[in-house]
């Protein structure tokens, strides 16, 4: 007797929801990451309006300036969702774990010289308010953004904000005792060189339109923030005076907002294109912002770089600038 | 000439490599069958890494192929950026 497998195949009959179906053209497989956002907010049939803002309905796009004719075109490249968000952040995570017992176990971070740990304390302790803050701008921005696009990633990005507060705060406790803690937040209160970023960020907190609050954040003050505290200050200035320890425990940072730029640029450049009139709201928004986020980081350059303080800050401001152009933001 | 073919599993992780090939080679036919996909052309497939990137946003090593491969059928060339096969004579 002979046994014949024979394969039957069976066709779905829809590959995918239909919220899904109408943003994606039609009904084809879609992703996990569209089947998971696309759509997925609420448009109608929103019964009650906010206490707080009843001028608004609960999800509403008119909370911008800034106007799409399809709020879900800006979509996120790095196609992250939740699982996908946490599968990453668990591989870096346990990265920057190992990297902080490298430099435990050997003992690296007593080998700092007493100039190069007090410049790196200095600098980088503050800097966890001004990601808290980051954090609560995000959280501002998911709950009054529309459309699930915006709204995902928004939370992602506050929590991993949050992220790096904890990894700035477990460097200051690994190179000094519990108590620089405090001594940054002073700083951070009343030291003369934090004000002006302090100003900035508690200004920031009070922006209503959601997309400039992605934009003053995400864009100018992290583009500008993170390129010369990361790039500049910790991986060139204080690697070069054998501070390379210090890298090691914020190699994180670097890394993320790589990451995070494809998220923002990936927005900003669909909005921008959208209309001229996006377009001149977010170039002027830029404008605006990146010379106060300028006036704000100068006091903390010239702490981290001396008299080389000038010319960090202009390499960092061109690049911001070109950046800017290539998104079709006139700056 | 002869045709050359590449045949992964129908799932998620292969999705975007088929839409790649399909991207860059015009010429390909996809066949679906039950769990796998088999994407044939006249003489040469190309499965470039930038393709797959775009379409993803995530870093993509072409030896990720492998992972969803069933069956190839050609002459291999592989590179870091791309896999090509095609029948040299």
């Amino acid at each position: 007797m002979s046994v014949e497998i024979k394969a039957v195949e069976i066709k779905p009959l829809r590959n995918t929801f239909t919220n899904v179906a109408e943003l994606i053209g039609g009904d084809k497989p879609a992703s996990r990451y569209q089947e998971a956002t696309l759509g997925t907010q609420a448009q109608t049939n929103m019964h009650y309006r906010p206490t707080w803002e009843p001028e608004f309905e609960l999800f509403d796009p008119r909370r911008s300036a800034i106007q799409m004719r399809e709020w879900y075109d800006l979509r996120d490249p790095r196609q992250l969702y939740y699982s996908s968000w946490t599968i990453q952040r668990a591989k870096e995570q346990e990265t920057q774990e190992a990297n902080f017992d490298f430099v435990e176990s050997r003992c690296l971070h007593l080998s700092l010289s007493p100039e190069v740990k007090k410049l790196a304390i200095d600098v980088l302790l503050p800097l966890r308010h001004a990601a808290w803050g980051a954090n609560m701008n995000n959280n501002e921005l998911c709950s009054r953004a529309y459309s699930e696009v915006l709204i995902s990633p928004a939370i992602m990005q506050a929590m991993d904000n949050l992220g790096i507060a904890q990894y700035l705060t477990r460097l200051g406790l690994m190179l000094e005792e519990p108590e620089i803690l405090d001594t940054a937040k002073a700083q951070w209160m009343n030291g003369a060189a934090w004000q002006p970023l302090r100003h900035l960020t508690e200004d920031s907190f009070v922006i209503r339109d959601f997309m400039e609050i992605f934009l003053v954040q995400n864009f100018v003050v992290d583009g500008l923030l993170y390129p010369l505290i990361y790039d500049r200050f910790v991986d060139d200035s204080l690697t070069s005076r054998g501070g390379s320890a210090v890298a090691m425990l914020t190699s994180f940072m670097p890394l993320w907002f790589t990451q995070s730029s494809k998220w923002v640029d990936g927005v900003l450049k669909v909005a921008a294109a959208e209309s001229d009139e996006n377009k001149a709201l977010l170039s002027q928004w830029t404008s605006h912002w990146r010379d106060r986020t300028i006036t704000a980081l100068t006091p903390i350059a010239t702490m981290a770089f001396g008299d080389q303080q000038e010319i960090m800050l202009n390499e960092v401001i061109e690049q911001f600038n070109a950046r800017a152009r290539k998104l079709g933001i006139d700056v | 000439m002869s045709k050359v073919f590449i045949i992964v599993q129908a799932n998620e992780e292969a999705r975007p490599i088929i839409e790649a090939l399909v991207k860059d080679n015009l010429h390909a036919v996809v066949q679906e069958s039950p769990a796998m996909v088999r994407i044939e052309a006249e003489g040469r497939l190309t499965l470039n890494r930038n393709t797959v990137e775009e379409l993803t946003g995530q870093p993509f090593d072409i030896q990720q192929l492998h992972v969803n491969l069933i069956s190839i059928s050609g002459h291999i060339d592989e590179e870091d950026d791309y896999l090509t096969v095609a029948w040299n004579n």
